[in-house]
């Protein structure tokens, strides 16, 4: 792998930009490796990467149906935070904001991670009090998190709406420092680069169709590009989870597919310097990408769903909470909106973990804060598929804690996924 | 998307809750692993399903509404409980 410095792109910045090798390579599928890894996403470059670097399993393929990074890696609102409370989410999300502080490096690659903050609005005193309970148990955890009171909002935010008869009267916040953004592409491709440096082999345009079972164990996929065999498979294909986990003899799963919408709009000079959240008022969260395009989401449509594309109910539901916090977005186009299919959980908490299958391993059920898991999520899986039990920080993520009672549901909503 | 319901007629899909799946609930002495299975795990249809949905914006109706869960097309709605439909008619006369 050639490395990346500041001399390197001072000296080919001087010799016309010819000295660049490629990233990674797209590799043919060969007949076996140690481990497959199927689906391309942050989450199964991640898991190579880790199981390459962290437990020194070198025959590591990742399949990718289409090309890397083009499903729900591609289509994120890109925030990075750590604010979940209850324990067992605690702990895991905590570590993955760690690894993200260090990944740039780690990687040799600019994730363009920047830990602007991330500021959860709230409107009343109950808002105050439920997210104050949130950010204490952050501090009592070795996290950081603050209340601002509305005017040290105001200084911070002052393009929010802060006029009178605002429809929702911001009273404070509550902030998170280490929170932020990062670039969802450049994650992708750095995990890409540096899981191919370690003898990771990337096959694209290679969907897996089916799987061998010897014994009742899997022992490989039947893939478009013919057959792999492998001791261990691990699912990392997110939206896609139902239709491909049934074909491994997981039938019935505690997950729901539904539809997430993002927006951006043109881009704008430097106006919003931190991520803005409303969990209060409906779900509602904005940033500002590098490029000025503020990016933006609210809920999920609310019904099952495998179409890549919204429905204008949420449309208008997120250009009204838009609007209601900050007016003079009214006159901002948006450019471009999309959908992704996310795996729901019944109780909003994800999976990674074995399987009562022999041969497989299981990592699905992100809802939508897949993006942010990533590091964490690549790390904690390489150990349950090196170690054939999980790490300590994702003991919790098991498919077996319903009928144990030990949901972890953040937002006390129950088994309906659409509300998680 | 839009679904017709038997009483109001085509309206938008913002007008209606989904509800969850059409399927057999277990017997209220059934054993708790199989209420376990019921309450937490679901089929993996991609395709056509058979759902319900609530017209929570309009009649109320609790409805059955069977359609393709990745091109959105409708296939039927119907009342989820025959007696609601038989209730109607007997209306309606």
């Amino acid at each position: 792998m050639q490395p990346y410095s500041a001399l390197s792109v001072i000296w080919n910045g001087l010799t016309g930009q010819r000295d660049w090798s490629r990233q990674w390579r797209d590799r043919e599928p060969k007949s076996a490796y140690d481990v497959i890894v199927v689906g391309g996403g942050g989450h199964g470059l991640a898991t190579a990467y880790y199981l390459a670097k962290n437990h020194g399993i070198r025959r590591v393929a990742v399949l990718e149906r289409g090309l890397i990074g083009q499903g729900n890696a591609g289509r994120n609102t890109t925030i990075v935070r750590s604010n979940y409370m209850l324990p067992g989410n605690r702990e895991f999300y905590e570590h993955t904001l760690k690894l993200w502080e260090g990944l740039s490096h780690d990687l040799n690659y600019n994730l363009m991670f920047s830990q602007r903050g991330h500021m959860a609005l709230h409107f009343d005193p109950a808002g105050r009090d439920a997210w104050a309970r949130r950010y204490n148990t952050l501090r009592m955890t070795g996290s950081d998190g603050r209340w601002l009171r509305r005017d040290e909002v105001r200084a911070r935010a002052p393009y929010l709406n802060w006029s009178p008869d605002a429809r929702f009267p911001i009273e404070g916040a509550f902030v998170q420092e280490r929170a932020g953004t990062a670039r969802h592409d450049a994650l992708v491709w750095g995990l890409a680069r540096a899981a191919d440096a370690r003898g990771v082999q990337i096959v694209q345009n290679c969907e897996v169709t089916g799987f061998i079972r010897e014994a009742g164990e899997i022992v490989g996929v039947e893939t478009s590009r013919g057959e792999i065999r492998a001791p261990k498979v691990a699912l990392c294909v997110a939206g896609s989870t139902g239709p491909l986990a049934a074909k491994a003899g997981l039938k019935k799963l505690p997950l729901e597919t539904h539809k997430l919408q993002a927006f951006v709009t043109e881009p704008l000079k430097p106006i919003v310097h931190t991520v803005v959240s409303s969990a209060q008022e409906g779900l509602f969260y904005l940033s500002q990408s590098d490029k000025g395009g503020l990016v933006f989401g609210g809920e999920i449509d609310g019904h099952p769903s495998y179409a890549q594309r919204g429905g204008p109910r949420i449309y208008s539901e997120v250009m009204e909470k838009a609007v209601a916090l900050m007016p003079w977005i009214s006159r901002v186009r948006v450019l471009r909106q999309w959908a992704g299919v996310m795996d729901m959980s019944m109780d909003g908490a994800p999976f990674i973990c074995t399987t009562r299958v022999p041969g497989l391993y299981f990592n699905a059920g992100w809802n939508y804060g897949g993006v942010k898991a990533t590091p964490a999520s690549g790390w904690c899986y390489a150990h349950t598929i090196a170690k054939d039990e999980p790490h300590e920080l994702n003991a919790a993520f098991s498919l077996d804690r319903f009928a144990r009672g030990a949901m972890l549901d953040e937002e006390a909503s129950g088994p309906t996924p659409r509300l998680h | 998307m839009r679904l017709a319901c038997p009483f109001c007629g085509l309206r938008d899909e913002g007008e209606f809750t989904y509800e969850g799946p059409v399927m057999d609930w277990p017997a209220l002495d059934a054993r708790p692993a199989k209420w376990v299975d019921a309450v937490y795990l679901r089929d993996q249809p991609r395709g056509e399903t058979r759902e319900l949905w609530r017209h929570h914006l309009g009649c109320g109706s609790l409805l059955e509404v069977a359609r393709d869960n990745v091109t959105h097309e409708v296939a039927s709605v119907g009342y989820a409980d025959p007696a609601e439909t038989r209730a109607l008619k007997v209306r309606v006369r």
